[in-house]
């Protein structure tokens, strides 16, 4: 997701697809740089609003110049100029340019794009939104360079250019049979024009020979598989030097003091420099500290372990997160906070009510824990700072490195490597900032900043803690009539705005108030929670505490009443409908246009009957087990999963299937779609079962993969099915698939373990919750 | 200085005798292929082969291999149960972000070469050390039991 703090929003604006066909002919490439790259630059009031990647700053383009080039011997290099995190997107996107182009997949090189949003268009890596945003786009660039090459082949033989068409890596001329391939018609293409939008020949569905099929192999699966592949972590620069840093524990604190007499001792320590912090909000910038600087990751660590360092802690030391845990519980048993959505009167609707319910959900704080930890390389040769960098969004990066060097954006360079995980982690570039700042203290010699684990777990951007806490009421048939629902959680604002109390849009749009039940009689409470670490973006963000509690309620009031959970969420969510966000006061819907992209309550419906389906719902099962179902709309995608769970004597819980069906508009990389939610089954499964962040005194209790834990094969389910519900045809608005798969699978792990056990899980993690059958 | 044998070859490491095997790799070697996760033998990342046998790397002192035969990712290509390993993977494209597949394959090979046809239970044995935050454990399952077949045959 994009944390869209009013700052950042004046920051810059998209606008360089407004004028792009004239700049391409009239004033080339610093005349497109010039347009979009102005700053403060805000729309006129007579504008229209604007959504999906027309509003991402930076917006978009499709210039095949910018993304598309053909060398002579035939191959074509493709640029991707988002971040591949395990998403594929490497994969993905140049694969829909390649198929519009006509190319052989065999015959593409990707070219990895540097930070630099004015060339690119957007490049923040998060959200969900890289082919949502880009499938257009692509295609665009695709097809204009496939006319370009067409146009030079006719020109050639002296024909018209509809007697030609492209074969596969070739263009031809049926009549004459004479073909032209790619590359030698790669230098007469590059001097035409490029076509106007409006005149571009998009490839009909029937033509697609890769998009839709899911049959193109990983570009870089080999070089993953052989240790070939470049993450943030390897890369190696001539002379590059090594560093760690000792980060204050709590956020907040500063170095009183600190000895390094010893560690300068260390064979290959070669310096010890301060980092400076910086004054709230934490925004992405480093956390200060003190660095030890050597010829080798290992002397480093040493060096740190040396080092004597005493910290004044600050006003978050006593952030403590058992007394957080019962403040958040104590707003959230009393009327009030912010009313973010009121419909009717749900007060006296639960007043009238034949029945009511209550119940109150606890979600700890979570960390993105990518396998390969934060890290960065930076140099800087004649007052031009160069980075390598695992980072989502590069733009940010190079905007703080220069902001903290006192450089141009000009200046700085970020070259995106492979991400070993990101998971909203890396979107957060502070690591970044600290590599460059250490590269200018050794008069820009190449230094590595690595974070160790330790490091990452203390010091991440972390899940926000939640209480919710859910009140409904039904009539004498068990329809819901009243539903008041409490979300209390330190926001994600804090961090760019330290006096932020209560949720800003974007997280109440994660499902709190956009909640698409068919109730008459509906009331969204936000009381306040204060920060005390930084708050960030964990996959799903959000929706991952909001659909647990809400999918763990509406199951909670059938099993009150006596119905199945599956029919009785299907009458929750009421007949097929298409429901405007902004009437249930969510401004934000992902920023998608409302009218483009409504919350349409038929297509949820059916990926619960279709997951219900295809799990066999309503099998009979022996003892001990169990199946769950939770459904969950989220970014502008719908999800639905049945988990099936055994609970042993001993009260050990297995998971012997799991199915989850997607609605994410068309299916561009099935294979892919199939893997992302594969993915979010387990990592489901392993902050619903194991994941739990701590605070002791203001800082993380957790150190490890010993204290946070994670899945492991032998706790992933016995088999996971994918479902990929049907779009009607490629021209359907795309929706979001890294994140959608998440937030359904704690709620329906939990519902299954009630339905084998009888026992009901409020707080994550489950941990040894689970008591003996 | 401890002498060993990297991937078939005589190699003489200048670092400290303390110094794990994975940062002697990484940043004296820059054979990068060998991935640090968590520094404490509990995520599988850094898994190297010593003497044939699945060895974490990064608590591994240099001095405890001096004289021993270290195989790594880079080289497992020639090893022909390693090969088909990385087959499976690639013909079922197991990676997401791909960091842990270097030790996952290291641990995959090392499994097959000691139990050519692993049943379920002792494919999670084996492999529940190597943690993949992406969640391909499904696929990995399959992939060592295309692998499996693979050398069978």
């Amino acid at each position: 997701m994009n944390a869209k703090t009013p700052k950042q929003i004046n920051r810059e604006v998209a606008i360089c697809n407004i004028s792009r066909r004239r700049l391409l002919q009239g004033f080339a490439l610093s005349g497109l740089v010039l347009a979009v790259g102005v700053p403060g630059v805000l729309l006129a009031e007579d504008e229209p609003e604007k959504f999906g990647r027309d509003a991402m700053p930076h917006g978009w383009t499709d210039d095949p110049l910018v993304f598309v080039a053909i060398m002579a011997d035939g191959t074509v290099k493709i640029v991707c100029h988002r971040a591949e995190m395990g998403q594929g997107v490497r994969t993905s996107l140049p694969m829909v340019v390649a198929d519009e182009l006509g190319a052989d997949w065999a015959q593409v090189e990707i070219v990895q794009a540097p930070g630099d949003e004015p060339k690119y268009g957007n490049q923040n890596t998060d959200g969900s939104r890289s082919m949502r945003h880009f499938f257009m786009p692509m295609r665009n660039v695709g097809a204009a360079a496939r006319m370009m090459l067409e146009a030079a082949a006719a020109a050639h033989w002296g024909v018209a250019v509809a007697e030609v068409k492209t074969g596969v890596h070739e263009v031809l001329h049926p009549q004459s049979s004479r073909s032209l391939g790619f590359g030698e018609l790669a230098e007469a293409a590059s001097k035409l024009e490029v076509p106007e939008r409006d005149q571009l020949q998009l490839k009909t569905a029937e033509q697609f020979r890769y998009i839709g099929k899911g049959k193109t192999h990983l570009v870089d699966g080999l070089d993953m598989v052989s240790g070939k592949a470049i993450y943030g972590i390897d890369v190696t620069l001539p002379d590059m030097l090594h560093a760690v840093v000792a980060r204050p524990p709590v956020l907040g604190g500063k170095v009183t003091d600190y000895d390094a007499t010893e560690v300068l001792k260390i064979p290959g320590v070669l310096k010890v420099v301060t980092i400076p912090g910086s004054p709230p909000p934490a925004y992405f910038n480093p956390l200060g500290g003190v660095a030890v600087i050597a010829t080798n990751t290992w002397a480093a660590l040493q060096g740190r372990k040396a080092l004597k360092i005493t910290w004044d802690h600050g006003e978050h030391a006593s952030y403590n997160s058992p007394q957080f845990r019962a403040e958040m519980e104590q707003s959230a048993r009393v009327k009030g906070g912010a009313v973010v959505r009121d419909e009717g009167d749900v007060y006296r609707a639960l007043e009238n009510a034949s029945q009511t319910f209550s119940a109150e959900y606890y979600l700890p704080h979570l960390s993105q824990a990518p396998m390969e930890p934060p890290v960065a390389t930076a140099r800087i040769v004649d007052g031009h700072c160069e980075l390598w960098a695992p980072v989502q969004d590069p733009q940010a990066g190079r905007d703080l490195v220069a902001r903290w060097l006192e450089l141009d954006a000009d200046k700085v360079t970020v070259n995106v490597t492979l991400l070993g995980g990101g998971f909203g982690r890396k979107s957060k570039p502070d690591y970044m900032v600290e590599a460059a700042w250490l590269s200018r203290s050794m008069d820009g010699q190449a230094v590595k900043v690595t974070w160790s684990r330790e490091d990452d777990l203390h010091h991440s951007y972390f899940h926000t803690v939640s209480v919710e806490r859910i009140e409904a009421g039904v009539d004498e048939d068990g329809k819901p009539v009243a539903w008041l629902h409490r979300t209390v959680a330190p926001t994600i604002l804090s961090t760019f705005d330290d006096s932020a109390l209560v949720k800003m849009p974007i997280e109440l749009g994660m499902g709190v108030v956009n909640v698409p039940f068919a109730i008459d009689n509906v009331r969204i409470e936000n009381p306040e929670a204060k920060a005390h670490t930084r708050i960030g973006w964990f996959r799903s963000v959000s929706n991952v505490p909001h659909a647990f509690a809400i999918q763990s309620f509406v199951s909670e009031m059938a099993a009150k009443l006596d119905r199945d959970t599956k029919d009785y969420l299907l009458e929750v969510i009421g007949p097929p409908r298409q429901l405007n966000p902004a009437k249930l006061l969510d401004s934000w819907n992902y920023g998608e246009s409302p009218e483009e992209y409504p919350i349409d309550t038929g297509r949820l419906r059916k990926v619960v009957e279709a997951v219900a389906d295809k799990a066999n719902w309503g099998k009979s099962l022996p003892k001990g087990r169990g199946q769950g179902i939770a459904a969950h709309y989220s970014f502008v995608s719908y999800t639905a999963a049945v988990v099936e769970v055994e609970v042993d004597e001993d009260g050990e819980l297995s998971i012997p299937r799991v199915d989850i069906a997607i609605d994410c508009g068309p299916a561009i990389n099935p294979e892919r779609i199939k893997s992302q939610l594969e993915g979010a089954v387990v990592m489901g499964i392993s902050l619903a079962m194991l994941g739990e962040i701590t605070f002791k005194d203001g800082a993380v209790e957790q150190n490890n993969f010993d204290g946070y834990q994670l899945s492991r094969m032998a706790d992933a389910p016995a088999e996971i099915h994918v479902h990929i519900v049907p779009a009607d045809d490629y021209d359907a608005p795309l929706g979001g698939v890294g994140e959608p798969g998440l937030p359904p699978i704690a709620p329906a792990l939990c519902n299954a373990i009630f339905a084998a056990t009888g026992q009901r899980i409020r707080a994550l993690p489950i941990a040894d919750q689970l008591e003996p059958m | 200085m401890p002498v060993l044998t990297i991937n078939g070859e005589q190699r003489e490491l200048q670092f400290a005798e303390d110094t794990p095997l994975l940062w002697a790799l990484r940043d004296e070697l820059a054979m990068t292929g060998t991935k640090f996760g968590c520094g404490m033998a509990m995520c599988g990342a850094c898994t190297v082969h010593v003497d044939g046998q699945p060895t974490r790397s990064c608590v591994t002192p240099i001095s405890a291999v001096a004289g021993k035969s270290v195989t790594t990712i880079e080289a497992i290509s020639e090893d022909a149960v390693g090969k088909q390993v990385q087959q499976a993977w690639n013909q079922l494209d197991v990676p997401q972000c791909g960091y842990c597949q270097s030790g996952q394959v290291m641990a995959a090979t090392a499994l097959l070469k000691s139990n050519p046809n692993p049943d379920d239970a002792a494919i999670n044995a084996a492999m529940s050390g190597n943690i993949c935050r992406c969640g391909t454990y499904n696929r990995i399952r399959d992939a060592i039991k295309l692998a499996a077949k693979a050398v069978q045959s």
